[in-house]
């Protein structure tokens, strides 16, 4: 690899290497507000790289590669090679995680306990996680919720938000510019823009805490608020994992103590001043 | 002709949730979400190698049961035996 970097995100290290500059270049800049890491020796490893030899120069073309691939993912723009290194992190994450039961879900934390939030894309996850955080809720991941098999506890993997679409333009209009990454616009999933955490998330991406509440957002419904029995939800969070499987008996303990000691329901949202009452409310009523 | 002994696939974990348990399946790695009297039908094998009468007695013991019992056991077992969490020999 021509050009590398590395970064740590809570309890996981990535190097990220390039054929160009430009994409680690990006993702210095991104992670420009997180810690160095303490060891050089990463858990994973990215690679971009041209999608044939020829792609390096001529209309470059990224090619996910890494210790964890997808065969049929399908190369990228080098305009969006930052959105490339992101999504090559989530792999290696989702692909080779064996520590921590990953579910697909946004977690914030107040006052030493954790919110996750798990739904499909579009359920508006990642938006309520950056509005919860810019209302004094502690930001710990908008992609991954890391259940730790032996506590139970949430481990903090505060990436850089990924907001999409409609998101950017709610948060740009609440938080400083420093705090946003290069618009990406016209890519597979619409215009994308990353919003770094604040200080204190990052400050604290080595304090795990005790999941409180799961809630299944849906947005663009009539607000609702319903109970979710446990054996859905314990079906639903084996759906939203993305290593259950692999972690075998400790990914079932792990996933049965949670759905068993976690209260849980869904709410359905018009729109995010309403989600965010619904959470205020679903929160205050907790023992 | 039926098989003459059950016995559950061991190890499994059971976990009862709302009106369904999970059980995590050792010897598969795969879990499932059942409902009665499926956790019982395992509880009562334990670890024990049983006829269908000695299962059918056991069961009686902590559950009442109804007339056609032993034809809706069978059936569970044969159900049990399809998902490899007992074995019928």
């Amino acid at each position: 690899m021509r050009h590398s970097t590395t970064v740590t995100i809570g309890p996981r290290t990535f190097r990220i290497g390039s054929d160009w500059r430009a994409p680690v270049d990006a993702v210095d800049a991104l992670y420009r507000d997180y810690p160095a890491p303490a060891s050089l020796i990463p858990d994973y490893t990215v690679r971009l790289e041209a999608a044939k030899f020829a792609r390096r120069l001529i209309r470059p073309s990224v090619a996910i590669c890494g210790d964890y691939t997808l065969p049929e993912a399908v190369p990228q723009s080098l305009a969006h090679g930052l959105i490339s290194a992101e999504m090559a992190m989530n792999l290696q994450m989702a692909l080779g995680e064996r520590r921590f039961l990953l579910l697909h879900a946004s977690s914030v934390e107040k006052g030493g306990k954790v919110l996750i939030m798990t739904g499909e894309s579009g359920s508006g996850k990642s938006t309520l996680s950056a509005l919860l955080a810019s209302r004094g809720w502690r930001f710990m991941g908008d992609e991954f919720a890391l259940i730790d098999p032996l506590t139970g506890d949430v481990c903090p993997f505060p990436r850089p938000i990924s907001l999409k679409n409609e998101a950017i333009g709610v948060m740009r209009g609440m938080l400083p510019a420093t705090r946003f990454g290069p618009l990406q616009a016209d890519t597979a999933k619409g215009d994308i823009c990353h919003l770094i955490p604040d200080d204190a998330a990052i400050a604290a991406m080595h304090n795990p805490a005790p999941p409180a509440l799961i809630l299944f957002p849906a947005y663009g419904l009539p607000c609702d608020i319903r109970p979710v029995g446990k054996s859905e939800a314990f079906v639903r969070l084996t759906q939203a994992s993305t290593n259950y499987t692999a972690l075998g008996e400790a990914g079932f303990d792990a996933l049965a103590r949670l759905v068993k000691n976690v209260p849980i329901g869904a709410i359905d949202y018009p729109d995010t001043d309403t989600a965010l009452a619904l959470v205020d409310e679903l929160w205050a009523a907790l023992p | 002709m039926g098989a003459s002994t059950y016995a559950a696939s061991l190890p499994f974990k059971s976990v009862a949730l709302d009106g369904l348990s999970a059980i995590y399946h050792g010897a598969s790695g795969a879990t499932h979400v059942v409902a009665e009297p499926v956790p019982q039908i395992l509880e009562a094998l334990g670890g024990d190698t049983l006829t269908l009468a000695e299962l059918l007695a056991r069961l009686g013991a902590d559950y009442d049961l109804d007339d056609d019992a032993e034809a809706g056991l069978s059936a569970r077992l044969d159900e049990l035996v399809a998902l490899g969490l007992v074995i019928a020999r």
